[in-house]
């Protein structure tokens, strides 16, 4: 039987195929699903923000996309996976409320998906496909068996990248 | 050095600002019973500071759907409120002061803007109250208003908390009749010591 992980917010997991990985409600934050396609296993970080070099209160790895990416890659390399045969897909990174003054706060979701393509292409892993940005919240589904990363959102047809 | 540390939950502090949520939140139902000229009762407000994987759950999981409705605060103490309440909740409280019956579907822009304009009301006397107890000048900013799943729109306070600490600290009031909303306060760092100056701690 395969079982469906869930992952919080600022929260990490990973798993080997037939298992996937889920995180629900995925708004501002931005979900980087990870995978090695030969051993079919794979991961998924939930990160808040773009920049833990930024922030004082910075021990939470999982929180940051800097940070989340590198330890996501690390459990990955210690459960076996190639670092060169990594492959990513990033959702989330929506900007919930539309407010006039465009303030750091407010772009921040973009923030998080800018810093996770540049984090992944620095440790050259493809960025293969995205379904970031706009106004509303994502639930995400990452299976490392097909890489299939599947995004459902409220009105609106289920869809896989 | 910083007075507060959200995640010491036995703070004196943490207690300080549970008091901050009970006095606003009895504003809040005051202004709530006014908008809608009949009585409505409140349960005393739990105060809940939440790990960030944990925040989903609490309202019914991540993904029901609630209405947030967000505002900016600046003034003395700067940050932002946010008051959620669950769509059917929401659709009562519209048809209510609307005087119209219970709609389904999408809310209209009409609809819309009325929940905006509740939450406008609801956020300034809870934010009053906190003003009066303070004595520092308060102001909050235009609301926005995002219809979504629980855990997409309660990211956007647990960023801002993220960047102080690893919990997020919200005040749950449920009104009467099943009329149930939640008051997440995030002042930043700086402006949690300027409370905690005001009111002589």
């Amino acid at each position: 039987m395969s079982e469906i992980i869930k992952v919080g917010m600022a929260d990490l997991k990973i798993c080997k195929a037939p298992d996937g990985l889920t995180t629900l409600g995925l708004g501002s934050c931005v979900g980087i699903a990870v995978r090695d396609p030969v051993l079919k296993i794979g991961g998924l970080a939930h990160c808040m923000l773009p920049d833990s070099t930024r922030i004082k209160s910075n021990t939470n790895l999982y929180k940051f996309v800097d940070t989340g990416i590198d330890e996501l890659v690390r459990l990955l390399v210690r459960e076996g996976a190639s670092k060169t045969r990594m492959v990513a897909k990033i959702a989330g990174g929506a900007q919930m409320f539309a407010f006039q003054n465009k303030s750091d706060m407010v772009r921040v979701g973009e923030q998080n998906v800018q810093a996770s393509i540049k984090r992944l292409e620095e440790l050259g892993i493809p960025v293969l496909a995205r379904d970031t940005g706009f106004n509303y919240g994502r639930t995400v589904i990452f299976y490392p068996a097909t890489g299939d990363y599947v995004i459902r959102a409220v009105g609106k047809d289920e869809k896989v990248i | 050095m910083n007075k507060i540390d959200l995640n010491d939950e036995n703070s004196v502090y943490f207690d300080v600002l549970k008091e901050i949520g009970n006095i606003g939140c009895g504003n809040a139902t005051t202004a709530l019973a006014h908008m809608l000229n009949r009585k409505v009762d409140m349960l005393v407000p739990r105060v809940r500071l939440l790990d960030f994987k944990d925040v989903g759950s609490i309202l019914g999981g991540e993904e029901q759907i609630m209405a947030g409705i967000y505002l900016m605060v600046e003034g003395d103490i700067t940050g932002s409120i946010m008051f959620l309440l669950e769509k059917d909740s929401a659709r009562n409280l519209i048809a209510t002061l609307m005087g119209t019956e219970h709609s389904e579907g999408e809310l209209n822009e009409l609809e819309q803007s009325a929940l905006k304009e509740i939450g406008n009301i609801i956020t300034a006397s809870y934010l009053n109250s906190l003003s009066t107890l303070t004595n520092l000048s308060i102001y909050p900013s235009v609301p926005a208003l995002s219809i979504d799943m629980a855990a997409a729109i309660l990211s956007v306070p647990a960023i801002e908390f993220g960047l102080i600490g690893d919990k997020i600290l919200l005040i749950e009031n449920e009104f009467s009749e099943g009329l149930k909303g939640y008051f997440i306060l995030v002042p930043d760092l700086e402006s949690y010591d300027k409370i905690f100056s005001a009111i002589g701690m």
